[in-house]
């Protein structure tokens, strides 16, 4: 039985729709990721979860209580905010016992649990600074020991890596997600970054228009995208509109191959950067290499066809072959190639 | 070229600097050594300097009693405006664009009238044939009317009054550096609503206390039309003591030694305050 069941949830602000439908189990200890462009409402429907947004229809229903009505302070859930939301006017040992403290915890378990919380982030010994003395970082991470202090249910974690520069976001992802094991904590985050999102979530769950697109593990998500959405969001994708008929995909002049099965009509034609290869003779398509960009672990092609323009990404292992201005031809299998009915 | 963008914020600013030497540093240079010569009944002020003045403030009871009154007076009407204003400004920051827009000019309306013609206001409403008087008679809560006029308590209202649009913009500025997330992180830790404002907000929003704290007694220690009216001739202040010295007794070096003492206390108790609250709550002044 799922702990955390969002049933149907949407919210309406007068003529615009925030969230027309959304409906989401949530397994107990699950870290889940709520994914999606600014605007998909994401945010929305973690604040509705949270209790900051009252729901225009729907449930919420937490361990097989209905929460819907249940005041924000009196929910219980542990929530790190964009901003951390630290209070300025508190040390960190101040504001990670405030929760407690509202708990009426007395005054030494209070002080032991603060210590083990702090110990936990690795934030013990700057028990008695100020946030405005802290680093992005470290500040992050008072709001996680925060959070976590009071025992919560359930984790709400509101685009936590916004404001931390791309080096130290790598860093506090892999220790949010050791943290996240160990404590065992169900989570729901929303994020923007679909690799942060892929490096965090046991599940994804992208979020478009106020709706649900797809959701699935990372791997499954990124292997299988659902459509044209999902596959141009999470990673890089060649997407191409075309009919499928007699075993193959007519797009303009050129015949794509696919995997038998597939079925007829007007469909989307998806394959990925890193399945695509040069090829000489056995060419589905010839273009111009437009662009060739060095991004450290691989290479990127821009490759100008008659499909438009082709990005393909080749592993680095040392200076490639195919220069900016070559004649080249561009080829991929069928079971890499993912044709989906095109969705209106 | 280069020297002359140099110098160009001073020649901008020498109006300014200049109005100030002339309006207000020089009058008080000269207030200052006015109180330090004697008084001579019929030819006014005397030849050598003397601190006969400071010594007969110091030691007339008839002067502390003002001065007790002044400062006592002041500083009930800076917790009253801090009481009213900072829950005011708390609400206006809460409403929506429209209602505060309105409610703006409805706080901001008293500052938009004369001080005098406010305050005759007020002794239409507080007299013993006012409106507050025939209401509660009319209404049959009291017989006979309540004095209002001419009290300590009538002063303190009408100054609140006055002084409170001070207090809310100065608040309204600090509220809206507050970011709001850290009350819905109270709340979310299970904090009320009550636990919120007084744990997380009003902390936060103590600079802009203090500074309207600091405008609201310097200027209701100095207040010179309302004492004047509403407490009239036997409920006196420093200023209005000030004034008979002057054009009363025509004693200028006593009621300029007043002046002093009253400027020094205000600059006093306004520094000290800074200091003070500025040390306790050091976090949130950065």
């Amino acid at each position: 039985m799922a702990f955390l069941e969002l049933d149907g949830l949407v919210k309406r602000y007068g003529e615009f729709t925030a969230v027309a439908e959304c409906s989401l189990s949530v397994a107990k200890g699950e870290f889940v990721c709520l994914l999606g462009p600014s605007g998909c409402g994401k945010t929305t429907t973690l604040q509705m979860v949270a209790g900051f947004i009252m729901p225009s229809r729907g449930r919420i229903v937490l361990d097989g209580r209905d929460i819907t009505a249940v005041k924000p302070n009196q929910r219980g859930l542990g929530i790190v905010f964009q901003s951390y939301a630290l209070f300025p006017h508190m040390t960190v040992a101040e504001n990670v016992a405030f929760g407690l403290e509202m708990r009426r915890v007395p005054a030494d378990e209070r002080r032991r649990r603060v210590a083990e919380t702090l110990e936990l982030v690795h934030l013990a010994p700057f028990a008695a600074r100020y946030p405005s003395e802290l680093s992005g970082g470290q500040r992050q991470r008072v709001a996680l020991a925060r959070a976590l202090v009071i025992r919560p249910p359930v984790l709400l974690l509101d685009e936590p890596m916004g404001a931390l520069d791309a080096k130290l976001r790598e860093d506090m992802q892999i220790e949010l997600r050791a943290l996240q094991h160990r404590v065992g904590i169900t989570t729901i985050m929303v994020t923007h970054d679909q690799a942060e999102a892929m490096t965090l979530a046991d599940r994804v769950v992208l979020m478009n228009q106020g709706r649900i697109e797809q959701m699935g593990r990372p791997f499954e998500m990124y292997e299988q995208p659902n459509g044209r959405f999902s596959s141009t969001f999470l990673g890089k994708a060649n997407v191409f509109e075309g009919r499928c008929e007699a075993g193959a995909v007519r797009v303009g002049d050129l015949r794509l191959p696919c995997e038998a099965g597939t079925p007829g009509g007007t469909v989307d034609y998806i394959v990925r950067p890193e399945k695509l290869q040069f090829s000489g003779d056995a060419a589905l398509v010839r273009g111009r290499v437009e662009a060739r960009v060095f991004l450290g672990n691989h290479w990127l092609f821009q490759v100008a066809t008659p499909l438009g323009t082709l990005q393909l990404t080749e592993t680095n292992s040392g200076l490639p072959a195919v220069a900016e201005g070559d004649d080249v031809g561009l080829t991929w299998r069928a079971e890499h190639a993912r044709v989906m009915p095109r969705k209106t | 070229m280069d020297t002359d963008r140099n110098r160009l914020p001073y020649w901008l600013s020498s109006p300014a600097a200049l109005a100030m030497l002339a309006f207000v540093a020089l009058p008080l240079v000269l207030t200052l050594g006015l109180s330090l010569y004697p008084f001579v009944p019929g030819t006014g002020v005397g030849e050598s300097l003397t601190s006969a003045n400071y010594a007969d403030i110091a030691r007339d009871d008839y002067f502390h009693v003002i001065f007790a009154r002044t400062f006592g007076m002041a500083l009930l009407v800076t917790a009253l405006c801090c009481l009213v204003g900072v829950p005011e400004a708390y609400v206006l920051s809460r409403l929506s664009a429209r209602w505060r827009a309105v409610s703006m000019v409805v706080v901001l309306g008293p500052l938009l009238i004369s001080v005098v013609v406010r305050t005759l206001g007020w002794a239409l409403l507080l007299g013993n044939e006012g409106v507050v008087n025939k209401a509660l008679m009319a209404a049959g809560l009291v017989r006979e009317p309540v004095r209002m006029m001419f009290t300590f308590s009538g002063v303190v209202v009408a100054l609140v009054h006055v002084l409170v649009p001070f207090m809310v913009l100065a608040v309204w500025a600090s509220l809206q550096k507050l970011d709001a997330a850290t009350e819905q992180a109270a709340a979310s830790l299970g904090a009320g609503l009550p636990t919120v404002l007084a744990r997380i907000v009003f902390p936060q929003v103590i600079p802009g206390v203090l500074s309207g704290g600091l405008i609201v007694f310097a200027l209701a220690a100095s207040a010179f039309a309302t004492p004047a009216i509403i407490g009239g001739r036997r409920l006196k202040v420093v200023p209005t003591t000030i004034y008979d010295e002057f054009l009363g007794n025509l004693n200028w070096p006593l009621g300029a030694a007043l002046a002093t003492a009253l400027l020094v206390i205000v600059l006093a108790v306004s520094l000290g305050a800074n200091r003070l609250v500025e040390r306790r709550w050091k976090q949130v002044f950065q």
